[in-house]
């Protein structure tokens, strides 16, 4: 009965996000991207500066840096677009009435979330995934960088896009629609901040401030995922070019992800899937 | 045979158990008790009514019979099952009255995506079928979105009957329809009884219900205010008699009668439930005798919608300090 009720609510999620033309939107946005990164790339290749023509190392250097940025661009996009597909769906089904027939079938309503959840992972997943590596792709075609782990990299932009997801789900299980999404990605952007000072009280040797970032890492592991993606993307000799704490810079990141704060992640997701499930399904529709 | 196979023939010559069974029913909002103590039962194959003004918690009851809100007391029993198991609901149709399906899909598909959520193994004929009888038959390829409000509540019926379903729960099913489509409402009632089927059916339409309602529940603020067949609910028949002359010693013999109401020189007496047809005659024979001139003699029918005014104001009468 779970089983049959996951697939069924997990189908019909993806096929709501395939009818309401989020997928095509996604798509040729993130074509009109690829190809502006493609252009800008293919400039990079031979640029001659004020202090002379590019040498390898500050090429690749440049090409690393402007990779994280366009990835945090494409992490942007899918953590925005998750967050407002999962946003409305819980509340917006309770509020409309399509949810009563629904939960009125023999179906436990945790399974109905699972369902929804797993859609929408599978959804802003996938397209991270994808974009991710076509992103890839076109960088090594028109530089020649290969980043050093770039199926980690992306692994842990679709980790980043689930955790925020499974925020956006946990608030819309207790606020309106419209407020779920834009908390969602407001926490998402704090943190981020949060990171990029923590960074900079790294670097100034600032034990408080660099605090900042280590707690708000804790509390939304995306901008640590975020900070391991980055790594795994990141040419390892651009680091020791920019020096040792690489001046708070919000795009390079200084150290890959360790096990510990992985598993910390994964506990936080079933943790606030957990809270998602027990408020569910407690309410009255 | 095993004491096992004993008490399993005692079971199976049991009476099944009712399609729907609640008691002590109880819910809160905040200060506002919305349903207070309420019992009801829906047996196999019968139609009951749930009548009572807006606010009386009709719908209320109707989602934690369902399970879609959490009953703060009471107990619960679908099709043999308790109310808290989801699997008690795999023979359920409903029918909300605040409906919408997702816009995005085609009615045959919401009835497919439906079928797979009852775990019902129902052929794609039978479903067309299902949309052909709610009259949907031609628009089985159009999105929902495009639904006028009476369309999608067509559509929501369909949703309620496609899963094979015992007992059915049709909240306001025709708000929004026009006459067409109310008796179009009724003759799939009517039609699921034949088949067997418990329909629970939430009305305004007093009209509606009494057509085709083998028992009504009168609920008023959070309580059942009366509840019974029609023929209990509606046994109570008057006579209307206009009269002249009237002495004492016949007020006193039209009081034997039954309760009197009296305007100007129009009686009306309510009956007794168990009157065998001799009551009428007699009293005129007797008032005759006593030299009072009758002038007109008229049964008189009380009507669902009259008794439902009479206990709702009974109701509120009580209420008052």
């Amino acid at each position: 009965m779970t089983a049959r009720t996951v697939l069924a609510i997990a189908g019909l999620t993806l096929r709501e996000a395939a009818r309401r033309r989020v997928v095509w939107a996604l798509l040729a946005l993130t074509v009109v991207l690829l190809a502006l990164s493609a252009w800008g790339f293919s400039r990079l290749v031979g640029l001659d500066s004020e202090l002379g023509t590019l040498t390898s190392g500050e090429a690749r250097l440049v090409a690393s840096l402007l990779l994280n940025l366009i990835m945090f661009g494409l992490s942007l996009i899918a953590a925005v677009g998750t967050a407002f597909l999962a946003g409305p769906t819980l509340s917006g089904e309770l509020e409309s009435g399509q949810a009563l027939v629904v939960l009125a079938r023999p179906v436990r309503r945790s399974a109905v979330l699972l369902g929804k959840w797993l859609g929408l992972a599978a959804f802003g997943g996938g397209y991270v995934v994808l974009a991710g590596l076509a992103q890839v792709l076109v960088v090594g075609a028109t530089v020649g960088y290969w980043p050093p782990a770039p199926v980690t990299g992306v692994a842990l932009l679709a980790a980043q896009t689930v955790v925020l997801l499974t925020l956006a789900l946990l608030l819309s299980s207790a606020v309106s629609p419209m407020a779920s999404g834009i908390v969602a990605v407001g926490l998402f952007g704090a943190t981020w901040v949060a990171g990029v000072v923590g960074g900079i009280g790294g670097a100034l040797g600032n034990e408080g401030v660099e605090r900042v970032g280590t707690v708000s890492r804790v509390l939304l592991p995306t901008d640590g995922l975020w900070r391991g993606a980055m790594n795994a993307f990141q040419d390892p000799i651009a680091l020791l070019q920019m020096g040792p704490g690489e001046g708070g810079f919000p795009f390079l990141s200084d150290g890959a992800l360790t096990p510990a704060y992985l598993a910390w992640a994964a506990a936080w997701v079933a943790m606030v899937w957990g809270l998602t499930a027990l408020s569910f399904s407690r309410r009255d529709v | 045979m095993t004491a096992v196979e004993a008490a399993a023939r005692l079971v199976e010559d049991l009476p099944p158990a009712p399609a729907l069974w609640c008691d002590g029913l109880r819910k809160r909002y905040g200060r506002r008790t919305a349903v207070d103590g309420v019992a009801l039962s829906v047996g196999r194959g019968e139609v009951v009514g749930l009548l009572g003004p807006n606010g009386a918690g009709k719908t209320t009851v109707i989602k934690m019979l369902l399970g879609l809100v959490r009953p703060d007391a009471g107990e619960v029993m679908v099709l043999g099952r308790p109310g808290s198991d989801p699997a008690a609901r795999a023979r359920v149709g409903y029918l909300p009255e605040l409906f919408r399906y997702q816009p995005w899909l085609t009615p045959a598909e919401v009835l497919r995506l439906h079928v797979r959520l009852a775990g019902a193994d129902v052929p794609a004929e039978e479903q067309r079928g299902c949309l052909e009888l709610v009259g949907l038959g031609a628009r089985t390829g159009d999105r929902v979105g495009g639904f006028s409000k009476g369309m999608q509540q067509r559509l929501g019926l369909a949703v309620a009957l496609v899963a094979r379903p015992e007992l059915v729960v049709l909240d306001e099913p025709t708000s929004a329809l026009d006459p067409l489509g109310r008796a179009d409402v009724r003759d799939v009632v009517l039609s699921l009884r034949e088949r067997g089927v418990a329909v629970l059916l939430n009305s305004h339409l007093i009209g509606e219900v009494e057509r085709v309602c083998d028992r009504v529940v009168v609920l008023d603020r959070g309580r059942v205010a009366a509840s019974g067949t029609l023929a209990e609910l509606l046994g109570q028949r008057e006579v209307r008699l206009h009269l002249t002359g009237l002495v004492p010693a016949a007020e006193a013999r039209l009081a034997v009668a039954g309760p009197v109401d009296r305007e100007g020189g129009w009686y009306t007496v309510a009956l007794p439930a168990e009157d065998d047809g001799t009551t009428v005659p007699d009293l005129v024979r007797d008032l005759v005798a006593l030299g009072v001139r009758v002038h007109a003699v008229e049964p008189a029918r009380i009507s669902l919608e009259e008794r439902l005014l009479g206990i709702l104001r009974a109701g509120s009468g009580q209420a008052r300090p």
